[in-house]
């Protein structure tokens, strides 16, 4: 390392500073530890957990045969094209990203002939993920909703919902966030009368965060009754709806079902955002490839929104990264690649349904009380089993299985062989039996098909 | 019924958006783009940089790398190999393991990231009143990276000397001695964006000296690390003179310029922090602020970076690849310089080649800018500043006699 001189003659060394006994105390030293956030805590707890039969249950991620995510040999296939491409050159994008991506995502959810669509009174922005999507959203209805009064929430969100989802609105300004019921433990599903009731009670003008299908972490959506029973209670009310879409077609199988109630919305006339994620549906979750779709009222207001929204995109990461999304623009873009990979979330969710089904059977044959219908009621990547606190505690402390404290699992990983354990290349047969019973705490057990022997 | 949206107000365009727009339609076929901030080949041309196609292609055949999320605070080995760079391999801060950094979208990321944290956390809590101090000029997204993460009182501090062309450094060190203690300053590393004029290493001493004395918090930009002279250390002598006089910092770095990587967002904030236990504090409060933006960096972009900067001969190729960047604009500066010369044109040109980096800040006042782009097709930002990369041998005899003839004409 140069040794330089200061002005008095010295050689100004970091050594030297504290030789000289000067104790400079850190300019951080009020920075407390943060929190760690819950997922991250979990998965730190299974890390360091040393029994050997341990099992996380609580990944983010859809898995393959082989209990990996992966990418279908379409998407590879796509990634080497784009790799040796020689057309393409590494100017920055636009804020708004890709528009090829930015028009096909939009497609996607609201369909190609949508109204709004037709009258160009839409804005897509390519985001950082979902998370990014949420984020801009945010900023944009804390800057710009609503200007002559000074808006300032409240933003509604379901109970339970992601747990980032609050503080991704409190960092953009909003303080007022609030919860509506959705989860009944009762009736292990969505309870619409609370909800309606909560949102009854709502003031005009809040933001109403709702998940168009999949629900995280739930897995429990409304029902197409629900929906029009809840966008009249939302036209009446004057709410903004704000959709979460971070699975499109992994929920059904079927792309337009899962953006059924945008597309309801939209039909109506109704203004909303929706946050859009292909991290799931492409299995491209390292690339951060997100959307966010407005969808305004009146033509003559987009060029000033999308004026705003790259303002704030500015403001935030300048522009997006752009690989991930020419992967997703190429695959939409084309009819045939479209068609593949559109099998291919539809065998997705087909796996996803059947691993829901031997749960669900399993329990049934091993006597366990109660209903487990709502795990094959329920869709996407989450499920929500309906075991409280302390039996999710039960389960991690005792059994060593790893839940999200609320419940709720990816069943998928049931399947699959624990990451950091001993049976990486063996899958085994995993089977959680549950007993309740009203008296006892409940007794969890895995079952599993021996250890090869080391 | 009205729309909720229906009041709000047409935002001003980003002027260097603007500019790129207004020459995409211009139909002269003699156009120059010297607004864009990005490099060009003699062509006129994007460059993918020939050691980023090779990395580009190990990562597509490497099968043991997945898609998964990356950690909220980034790939690990990317983060600590952009800290070495920024910092040098033997940094004594690194070796007491008082570094630490941050994977972010680019350099407008980290520079977010800086700031959000620093609302929160820096000079009591959630302290939006604290001073932040840019140059000016500055490139003008710090303005609105700064504002928008709360801050309310985002000044400029005296920077260029337009009359003498250069430096105004009683200006600027007028300006740390009387900023509030506490304040933060936003300095540029090296090849200041938009005036390409950086202190001397005496005039950075001075700078130290002032802002260690009265508190104030650095808080470096490094978006163009060997761009500028075309060597890594060189350009990175400020930031780590300050690491020898015992600063703790923030250092926003960008890797689009000099990988290239313009659409991938590799960036990186470098922390330089007292000891590890107030780093790793930050480094917590860091990743809540993460989760809540992006969640996860993107990941291909600093996979490139970390396999070219952890292997020798990609390293070493790099390196070239960025010298044969730099030596460009050198020579494009030279040339202009001596154009200008040759056909008298009034005025003095010597700061075109004594700046540094990819801008120049020519001097031409509003009116000649204007005139340029009206009646010459040559785009530039109505600060008079340009950009030598582009500038093509092919070019350049149009852009000397259009200087020459503008500043003949127009006062």
């Amino acid at each position: 390392m140069r040794q330089t001189c200061n002005s008095d003659g010295g050689v100004g060394s970091t050594e030297n500073v504290q030789a000289r006994g000067i104790t400079l105390l850190s300019i951080f030293v009020d920075t407390p530890t943060a929190e760690p956030n819950p997922e991250t805590k979990l998965l730190a707890d299974f890390k360091t957990d040393t029994h050997l039969r341990k099992v996380y249950l609580a990944g983010r991620e859809y898995l393959n045969k082989e209990g990996q995510t992966s990418v279908s040999p379409l998407i590879g296939k796509i990634m080497q094209q784009i790799c040796t491409d020689p057309t393409l050159c590494p100017e920055y994008p636009s804020s708004f990203g890709l528009p090829e991506f930015t028009r096909r995502a939009t497609e996607l959810v609201l369909g190609r002939d949508c109204h709004a669509i037709v009258e160009n009174r839409v804005l897509g922005v390519q985001t950082v993920g979902c998370t990014g999507a949420v984020r801009l959203g945010a900023e944009l209805l804390k800057h710009w909703y609503n200007v002559s009064g000074v808006w300032c929430g409240p933003v509604y969100l379901s109970s339970p919902c992601d747990d980032s989802l609050a503080g991704i609105f409190e960092a953009a300004g909003i303080q007022d966030v609030r919860r509506y019921r959705y989860w009944d433990t009762e009736q292990r599903g969505v309870g619409v009368q609370k909800m309606m009731e909560d949102l009854e009670m709502a003031p005009e003008q809040s933001v109403i965060v709702l998940s168009a299908s999949a629900h995280c972490p739930t897995g429990s959506d409304l029902s197409q009754k629900h929906w029009r029973l809840l966008t009249q209670l939302m036209v009446r009310c004057r709410f903004f709806p704000f959709f979460l879409l971070p699975a499109q077609g992994l929920c059904h199988g079927d792309f337009q079902q899962d953006a059924w109630p945008v597309r309801l919305c939209a039909s109506l006339g109704m203004e909303l955002l929706c946050a859009q994620s292909f991290s799931h549906s492409f299995g491209l979750y390292g690339e951060r490839v997100g959307h966010l779709l407005c969808v305004l009222k009146q033509s003559s207001t987009l060029l000033a929104v999308q004026s705003q929204a790259e303002k704030q995109v500015r403001a935030l990461w300048s522009r997006p990264s752009v690989r991930g999304a020419r992967v997703v623009a190429t695959v939409l873009s084309n009819p045939a690649h479209h068609v593949e990979w559109q099998e291919g979330v539809k065998s997705m969710v087909e796996r996803g349904i059947l691993v829901r089904e031997r749960l669900r059977e399993k329990l049934r044959l091993l006597g366990c009380p109660g209903s487990w219908d709502h795990l094959i009621q329920q869709g996407g990547l989450y499920c929500c089993t309906g075991l409280n606190v302390q039996q999710v505690e039960f389960l991690e402390k005792r059994r060593h299985i790893y839940l999200h404290p609320n419940g709720c699992l990816n069943p998928q990983f049931c399947l699959a062989a624990p990451p950091g354990s001993l049976q990486r290349r063996h899958t085994p047969k995993l089977a959680v039996w549950l007993c309740l019973s009203t008296h006892r705490i409940i007794r969890v057990s895995c079952l599993r098909s021996p250890l090869p022997s080391l | 019924i009205m729309s909720l949206f229906g009041e709000v107000p047409q935002a001003t365009p980003v002027a260097v958006f603007k500019l790129s727009n207004d020459f995409k339609e211009d139909a002269n076929p003699k156009k120059v783009n010297l607004g864009v901030g990005a490099y060009r080949t003699d062509e006129g041309q994007p460059w993918v940089l020939p050691v980023v196609k090779k990395v580009e292609k190990i990562i597509v055949a490497d099968n043991s790398l997945n898609h998964e999320y990356l950690a909220i605070l980034g790939l690990p080995e990317f983060r600590s190999s952009a800290s070495k760079i920024a910092l040098g391999e033997d940094s004594p801060a690194i070796q007491e393991n008082r570094v630490g950094a941050v994977q972010c979208l680019g350099g407008t990321g980290a520079l977010k990231m800086g700031a959000e944290f620093l609302r929160r956390w820096y000079n009591g809590n959630d302290n939006t009143k604290t001073p932040v101090y840019v140059s000016a000029p500055t490139w003008e997204n710090h303005n609105a990276v700064f504002a928008n993460a709360g801050f309310e009182d985002v000044r400029p501090y005296k920077y260029w000397d337009a009359e003498k062309r250069g430096l105004d450094l009683d200006g600027f060190l007028g300006d740390l001695e009387s900023a509030p203690k506490h304040s933060i300053f936003v300095l540029h590393a090296c090849a200041h964006n938009p005036t390409g004029t950086d202190p001397t290493h005496v005039e950075w001493m001075q700078v130290a000296e002032v802002m260690k004395r009265r508190k104030l918090f650095v808080f470096f930009d490094s978006a163009y690390q060997g761009f500028a002279s075309g060597c890594l250390d060189k350009d990175a002598w400020a930031v780590r003179y300050f690491v020898t006089q015992g600063f703790e910092m923030f250092c926003a770095q960008s890797f689009s310029k000099n990988f290239g990587l313009y659409n991938e967002r590799v960036g990186n904030l470098t922390i330089v922090a007292r000891d590890s236990d107030n780093l790793k504090r930050v480094l917590s409060q860091m990743e809540k602020i993460v989760r809540v933006t992006w969640s996860n960096p993107p990941s291909q972009g600093a996979r490139l970076v970390a396999i070219t900067l952890n292997t020798p001969e990609l390293f070493a190729e790099w390196k070239d690849n960025v010298k044969t960047m730099a030596d460009r604009v050198l020579l494009m500066r030279a040339s202009l310089q001596a154009k200008l010369q040759a056909l008298e044109t009034p005025g003095t040109w010597d700061h075109i080649t004594q700046q540094i980096g990819m801008f120049s800040f020519t001097g031409l006042n509003p009116k000649q800018v204007e005139y340029m782009i009206k009646e010459r097709s040559i785009y530039l930002m109505a600060s008079g500043r340009i950009n030598m990369c582009g500038l093509t041998t092919k070019n350049i005899d149009y852009v000397a006699e259009s200087i020459h003839e503008t500043v003949v004409n127009v006062q």
